[in-house]
């Protein structure tokens, strides 16, 4: 078993969705109840592959690659299949392979207009090899096109199954990202070309990951560095989505549907923060360091403009899209103070926003679905006409306001935290700056997430809905596919060691190679 | 004595038969085909497409053969030479002739036209490209041009009932004689200036700086333009958008492809074995070709309403892409490897992905009768075989990974930033942004299909699925496949395009 794990166990996990997809593509559409067991099937086996993996990983040696695999693949650019999981990508993966399947349980009843399973799961599944491919792929090549293999099934998942201004948004979440990655690549290449062996001074020429956060960076002038930096900045900027590109994250949000937006909060909004703590932090430590506070700006400009345009939402998907924006925020600040304090709360706040964020997001569809609308002004009185949803409501807001004890908390509180003394070389005032403007940031959260439950959750029903036969209380498909999430926000909060202790040492053998 | 005089006046160059195997087989059965034509006459029309496409096939037995072999091999005086780049751009024409042919069967049957004549039309033209692959002698350059050309103009016009093919092609004959009366020119001076019509001896002198730089700048100008035509680049575009939309599709997605590589086949000779030392005299002028080329063909492209013409501006841009390694082939040899390399990689993966567009058009318009792009409106929901299918040629067109278009991007890119000049790079940075401008009216095509529902008032039935035709059916597997593979395994594709023109003077 274990040699199977080492030798195929990543490939498996990260393929097995995608021969899922390939499965149901010779099901004819008809046959619904089959492509809907078959997508689960592919789903829960893709999670089992990667619960025995976390079984078989050794947590002891968390900072070092585990599982490697080492393969040919595009000789004639140098470029190698390689994967490997250690602690920072373990909670990543682990998040994507439970959020799929949930995503595959909610949808077996809320198939979005205009239908069509088969497409529908089949686009789910070829997302799910893309997002777990992207955190396992350990050399530049492959991790590119991990990435990039999520753009068109969520195009076509905003696109085909969205909201009416859906075309719309699909195009420019489409034009956005591919720009991003596009100026991306350039600096991969760049990296390519430039990174030199220090011990001989020669030239590298290579795409390994593993080799590229060893080096560091050496030998590339420290003014080019600000430059490849500035590339992936941009191509990871846009993805998490830093302000000022996060244009593109509300109108995708309001426009997809449930299942789109869980996957897109949950996990493809991830990719980009990871990216910079994998590959843009420790390859290029001088051009982070350059960047490190402007980094740090934008996330705390992200954080108060993002909760100030929550505040001015009327539509309750909107919201929740921008307090993904704030949210993000503290990530980045948490990544842009470089200790591995700050990263490690980062990470945690990557899984945090996921399970919770994605939580609200499944909630704002089922309100949808029951209501018909997401205005806010419209809605109302939810604890008494459905009781346990609107405690449900009540509990993530808790949970994303950052309320200690809840998953959130370890999230927010570290990262802000962390911006009290960042890594040496950085300006500290200017950090301590940002902490207590991100700390201002926590109390317009509180603010903006009470006010939202005040106005949907409390007071009487609104007379248009007060008999609607719509409005029924948390159905079956909802209860199996929301309980994990929910039991993940009270685990992940009450031991949040279960998340840092994996996480810690693979940041600071980052970090390290990286000093 | 006459005896004598006779002997010394023709001396026979000694040919090796093995090399010019191929083009003795395209040959042989283009003259089978005439023969056909007159023996059984209309009787013959139920054969002539199978044994065109089995012509194309067999003559790839010797490419094989050769390639086996793998020693390079130059004949009639090192004016012919065959080595792996040669061997590569003709297994991609014969490739691409075969798939036309697929693409041709139904169409040029059903609509009731001159069928015999269209396929020897079709071999003669794909024989031009093969001897282009091989010519390394501006005789031999200028014969192969015209070679492939002539029938070209002639299939332009094919649908010789329709105003529009009369106009496409006729429009597409007067730019060519006239792209050739430059491109003779061009030839003329820089034979004037070297005494040699052979590239080696050409670029002895040339880069030698035995010759006076106005005159090579001019020639190498007039050369350049006179295949900025062929290639469709920007500002020498102007034929095809029109010759695109008239000609009969199958021909248009042989314009596209194979004539437009054949054009890049010759630019690569000339500028690899002509002139490549004159890295001063070549690389501002490709530069500028390719930048204009992308943000010329991208930004026309935004605004049509036609599938084919938006496909022929956008074949413009992607004439760009493959002009951009150019700019920096003359930095050093490494360099000119991996442009050569770059540029031969992406007209391989072009022609599986453009033929494979054309293919998708070709099948709905036997529904639709339409290249419009509105009638592609809800496709998804009636035809999702052929939707899924336009999606991937599309979107690897814009250069999507996994599929194909990404790796022959990402390889001219690699080419442009490798010799690490701001030229260089700020190239690359224009090959990124356009990649991004052009995606969006591919995902506007895409989003068509996909988002919207089928028009309801049109005259064609917008609920049963499109019925293909065997042929196309095979055409849209192979280049599908193909699309597929080269951007999941693009090692099939890297080992074969990573071939060398400049080796000879690195020895």
């Amino acid at each position: 078993m274990t040699d199977f794990l080492n030798d195929w166990g990543l490939t498996a996990v990260t393929f097995v969705p995608l021969v899922g997809a390939l499965v149901m593509m010779a099901v004819p559409a008809a046959e619904e109840r089959l492509l809907k067991q078959l997508a689960l099937l592919a789903s829960l086996a893709a999670m089992a592959i990667g619960g025995l993996l976390m079984l078989d990983f050794d947590y002891g040696k968390a900072g070092s690659l585990q599982f490697a695999v080492d393969a040919r693949w595009i000789e004639v650019i140098n470029s190698r299949y390689i994967l490997g999981l250690d602690g920072i990508s373990l909670p990543l993966m682990a998040l994507t392979l439970v959020v799929v399947p949930l995503c595959v349980i909610y949808s077996w009843d809320h198939i979005p207009e205009p239908g069509n399973p088969k497409a529908f799961f089949i686009l789910m599944l070829i997302l799910e090899t893309g997002m777990v491919g992207t955190f396992v792929a350990q050399d530049l090549i492959l991790f590119f096109v991990f990435f990039e293999v999520v753009l068109l099934p969520m195009f076509f998942m905003i696109g085909v199954w969205g909201g009416e201004n859906r075309r719309y948004a699909s195009i420019k979440f489409f034009l956005f990202t591919l720009f991003g990655s596009a100026l991306m690549l350039l600096s991969f290449l760049a990296l390519f070309f430039l990174s030199t062996d220090p011990a001989t001074g020669e030239s590298l020429r290579t795409f390994d990951m593993r080799v590229l956060s060893d080096v560091a960076g050496a030998g590339i002038l420290n003014s080019t560095q600000v430059w490849i930096f500035a590339g992936m900045f941009i191509g990871f900027g846009v993805k998490v989505p830093m302000f000022p590109f996060h244009t593109w994250l509300p109108d995708a949000h309001t426009e997809a549907p449930t299942v789109g937006s869980v996957i897109l909060a949950a996990i493809l909004l991830k990719l980009g923060t990871y990216g910079f703590v994998r590959i843009a932090v420790p390859m290029l430590p001088d051009g982070a360091e350059a960047w490190a506070p402007w980094i740090g700006l934008l996330a705390v400009i992200g954080i108060i403009y993002g909760a100030l345009a929550c505040l001015a939402q009327t539509d309750m998907k909107r919201l929740i899209a921008f307090s993904s924006v704030a949210h993000m925020g503290f990530v980045m600040l948490g990544i842009a103070t470089l200790t591995d304090f700050g990263i490690n709360a980062a990470i945690f706040g990557m899984v945090a926003h996921g399970i919770i964020t994605g939580m609200l997001f499944f909630l704002a569809g089922s309100v949808k679905e029951r209501y018909h609308t997401l205005e806010i002004r419209r809605l109302g009185g939810m604890l008494v006409q459905a009781p346990r949803m609107g405690w449900i409501l009540g509990f993530v807001s808790m949970a994303s306001l950052g309320l200690p004890g809840l998953a959130g908390f370890w999230g927010e509180f570290p990262a802000i935290l962390s911006a009290y003394s960042p890594a040496e070389g950085l300006p500290v005032e200017t950090f301590r700056t940002y902490m207590v403007v991100a700390a201002v940031g926590t109390v317009l959260a509180a603010g903006y997430l009470l006010w939202l439950l005040q106005r949907t959750a409390m007071g009487a029903p609104k007379a248009e809905f007060a008999d609607s036969e719509d409005v029924v209380d948390v159905t079956r498909t909802e209860w199996i596919a929301w309980v994990p999430l929910l039991v993940g926000i009270i685990l992940f909060g009450l031991a949040p060691g279960l998340i840092f202790d994996v996480t810690d040492p693979a940041v600071v053998g980052l970090l390290v190679s990286g000093g | 004595m006459l005896g004598s005089v006779l002997t010394l006046a023709f001396e026979r160059p000694a040919i090796d038969w093995h090399a010019v195997a191929p083009e003795l087989t395209l040959l042989g059965f283009g003259a089978l085909l005439t023969l056909v034509d007159i023996v059984w006459l209309e009787r013959g029309r139920a054969v002539v497409s199978a044994l065109a496409s089995f012509g194309l096939l067999a003559s790839m037995v010797p490419i094989l053969t050769l390639a086996w072999d793998g020693a390079d091999r130059s004949t009639f005086w090192g004016a012919y030479v065959i080595d792996d780049y040669a061997l590569v751009m003709k297994a991609v024409f014969l490739l691409a002739g075969y798939v036309v042919v697929l693409l041709s069967t139904n169409y040029i049957a059903e609509g009731d036209y001159w069928e015999n004549e269209y396929y020897q039309m079709l071999l003669s033209a794909v024989l031009g490209m093969v001897v282009m692959a091989s010519a390394r002698d501006l005789v031999t350059i200028f014969v192969a041009l015209e070679l492939l050309s002539i029938p070209a103009y002639l299939m332009a016009t094919w649908r010789k009932r329709d105003l529009r093919s009369n106009e496409a092609g006729l429009k597409y004959y007067l730019m060519g004689v006239f792209a050739s009366a430059v491109l003779l020119y061009g030839m003329s001076l820089l034979y004037g200036t070297t005494g040699s019509t052979m590239l080696t001896d050409i670029d002895a002198v040339v880069s030698g700086g035995g010759a006076p730089l106005a005159v090579v700048t001019l020639g190498v100008i007039f050369v350049v333009v006179g295949f900025g035509f062929k290639v469709s680049a920007f500002p020498f575009h102007t034929w095809a958008p029109d010759t695109y939309e008239g000609a009969p599709t199958p021909v248009t997605a042989f314009l596209s492809v194979a004539s437009k590589a054949a054009g890049f086949v010759a630019l690569l000779s000339l500028v690899f074995v002509g002139f490549w030392g004159r890295a001063d005299v070549y690389q501002p002028l490709m530069w500028a070709l390719a930048a204009a080329s992308m943000f010329g063909g991208n930004l026309m492209a935004l605004r049509q309403t036609n599938v084919v013409r938006l496909l022929a501006y956008s074949g413009v841009a992607q004439a760009g892409y493959m002009l951009a390694p150019l700019a920096v082939a003359g930095e050093s040899l490494a360099t000119a490897d991996d442009a050569l390399s770059a540029v031969v990689t992406y007209l391989a993966i072009y022609a599986a992905m453009n033929l494979g567009a054309f293919a998708v058009i070709i099948a709905v318009a036997r529904r639709t009768a339409s290249a419009e792009i509105g009638s592609y409106k809800g496709l998804f929901r009636y035809s999702p075989g052929l939707a899924v299918a336009m999606t991937i040629f599309l979107m690897a067109l814009a250069g999507i990974p996994p599929l194909g278009g990404w790796y022959a991007k990402f390889e001219i890119v690699l080419a442009l930033i490798s010799p690490g000049t701001a030229w260089g790079v700020a190239l690359g940075v224009i090959v990124a942004v356009n990649s991004v401008i052009a995606l969006y009216y591919y995902a506007r095509i895409a989003s068509h299909m996909w988002v919207e529902t089928p028009p309801e008032s049109v005259d064609f039935d917008t609920t049963t699925p499109i019925k293909v035709p065997t042929s196309v059916t095979a055409a849209l597997v192979l280049t599908g496949a193909a699309t597929l593979a080269f951007g999941i395994l693009p090692q099939w594709v890297g080992h074969f395009t990573d071939v060398s023109l400049v080796a000879a003077l690195a020895g």
